[in-house]
């Protein structure tokens, strides 16, 4: 199983709810996924020359005690760039005002257990094992704000559970994928990819396709392209929903094995496995309820 | 002639069910309030009592229902009204996937579109659709009718056995061993009776038969999986 959630506010006043119009989404989908739970947020970019980097700290000896500051400190000294850091436990956000990679690099040297979430300049990105409403809880989701969130709650099926195995995905800056199903050619893709020098943290076929699709996107591809491209190469079960820095898009296999379901108001677009995580949403019940179809591309812009 | 209301906000669905499922003292409408997608809602219902489900209902709703007419004012999840044996059930909205699976008897209607796989495995029940159908519609359907007002997605009827589909729209493409067939009497008869309980206007002379062509019922080793 697995269930996913996404919330895109039009408004900007509505901007400071997202998390807490989003966290009973996510709780909503406990059922269909309990193991794990995640979610990517996307806000005000930082400046351009400034790259966000997510950290998490779960899987390095120190774990929630990891000595953030002193992280921050070595990357100043070491790069002699600008390095803020916002901790919340064993996730930090990492502000850095240099070019990101051979920062990145630097700390998979230096610490190998700590595990870089994400990229970018508009782009958060939370995950770890316990329930929705745990993961929730140690992260604070209800007081995110932001113009659009892709969520996720795991029930693990081709992957172990561990924190780096659950959703989102991302790959490149202010990208990431969810997705309810399994893949049956994720070691193909791998294969294909491998040898264009795109590295892969784990063994999950979801992640197959979200460095699939986001090589696209980096070879040039428009989101539209880079999708119809997926439903030429990705075999399987899916239903993906992604995160772009201006957009949100869904996507479901040909065969529509897995769940989805839109509302959408003037206010916002939120998209769910099942219409239990949409039920408690303001004025709901004129929302603009719908299935949508397989093979088709639904893409919404912030 | 008495009528209850369940309010299911913050309450588990099984508050509803057990009422349904216990003797019901004279109970002729049970009124359900706020579904929000809860799943399984009035399962197993074997009495005549009517069912006013006002909002969206979940997965399988109306499964396996025996007499009780059921009326669902939203949108319905996967397997509305799988395994029914006797009754009705009316959805106001879309269903979701495998709308009347494998349903023995009684009458489904949907109002709006139903998804992919409706009437899969179809086995004796009536379904009318007003809206449009998605692929592999009736997949092995056994016995009984579907009756689809707007239009088909791929692979209709594939593996059809002695169930009959009848088409207003446009059939997106027929799935192994469907065929169109002219329209008889008899099924004239048959749709404008379906179409009058469905409470729907439709010319019944403007549908299309689908059904077997039975060219699968015996084992072809010839046939090299081409069919």
């Amino acid at each position: 199983m697995c269930g996913i959630v996404g919330l895109l506010v039009k408004k900007p006043e509505l901007r400071p709810q997202l998390g807490s119009l989003m966290v009973p989404m996510l709780i909503g989908m406990t059922e269909r996924g309990p193991d794990s739970a995640g979610l990517a947020v996307f806000g005000t970019p930082v400046n351009e020359a400034h790259r966000k980097i997510n950290l998490y700290s779960g899987m390095t000896e120190a774990g929630a005690d990891f000595n953030w500051h002193g992280l921050a400190h070595a990357i100043r000294e070491e790069f002699g760039t600008d390095a803020e850091i916002a901790t919340s436990g064993n996730h930090a956000i990492l502000t850095v005002g240099s070019a990101a990679a051979p920062i990145k690099h630097w700390i998979h040297e230096h610490h190998p257990k700590l595990h870089i979430l994400s990229t970018g300049r508009s782009m958060d990105l939370y995950k770890d094992i316990g329930t929705p409403t745990e993961v929730s809880d140690r992260y604070d989701f209800s007081h995110l704000q932001g113009t659009h969130l892709v969520g996720h709650t795991r029930m693990a099926t081709e992957s172990a559970v561990t924190p780096d195995r659950a959703h989102p995905f991302t790959a490149g800056e202010d990208f990431c994928l969810v997705h309810n199903g399994s893949l049956s050619n994720p070691n193909g893709i791998r294969r294909m990819l491998e040898p264009r020098g795109i590295h892969f943290d784990t063994d999950n076929d979801t992640e197959a396709a979200c460095r699939f699709l986001e090589w696209r996107l980096r070879e040039g591809d428009t989101l539209e392209n880079a999708l119809q491209k997926g439903f030429d190469e990705l075999d399987g079960f899916f239903t993906f929903l992604m995160g772009t820095k201006d957009e949100l898009a869904l996507i479901r296999d040909p065969f529509a094995c897995k769940p989805a379901v839109v509302a959408e108001t003037d206010d916002y677009v939120a998209i769910a496995s099942e219409f239990r995580s949409l039920a408690h949403l303001p004025d709901i019940k004129n929302a603009h309820v719908f299935e949508p179809a397989p093979e088709e591309m639904y893409v919404w812009r912030t | 002639m008495s009528e209850i209301t369940v309010d299911l906000a913050g309450k588990p669905v099984r508050e509803v069910n057990r009422l349904l499922h216990d003797p019901l003292n004279g109970v002729t409408t049970v009124n359900v309030l706020n579904p929000d997608g809860a799943h399984n809602i009035a399962v197993g219902v074997n009495e005549a009592v009517k069912v006013e489900i006002h909002g969206n209902a979940g997965y399988y709703a109306g499964g396996m229902n025996k007499f009780a007419d059921i009326v669902i004012h939203g949108s319905a999840g996967t397997g509305v009204g799988e395994n029914m044996m006797s009754g009705s059930i009316r959805v106001k909205g879309f269903a979701s996937n495998a709308a009347g699976a494998s349903a023995h008897g009684g009458l489904l209607v949907i109002e709006g579109d139903a998804g992919l796989r409706c009437a899969v495995s179809l086995k004796g029940g009536d379904i009318v659709v007003d809206g449009n159908v998605g692929s592999f519609s009736a997949f092995m359907a056994q016995a009984g009718r579907l009756v689809v007002c707007g239009d088909a997605g791929d692979a209709l009827g594939d593996s059809l056995y002695e169930a009959v589909l009848y088409v207003k729209g446009k059939i997106k493409s027929l799935g192994a061993d469907a065929q169109e067939e002219p329209m008889t009497e008899a099924d004239f008869t048959g749709v404008a009776e379906l179409l009058a309980k469905a409470g729907l206007k439709h010319d019944p002379k403007s549908f299309k038969r689908i059904a077997s062509a039975r060219s699968l019922y015996h084992w072809n080793a010839d046939a090299d999986q081409e069919y």
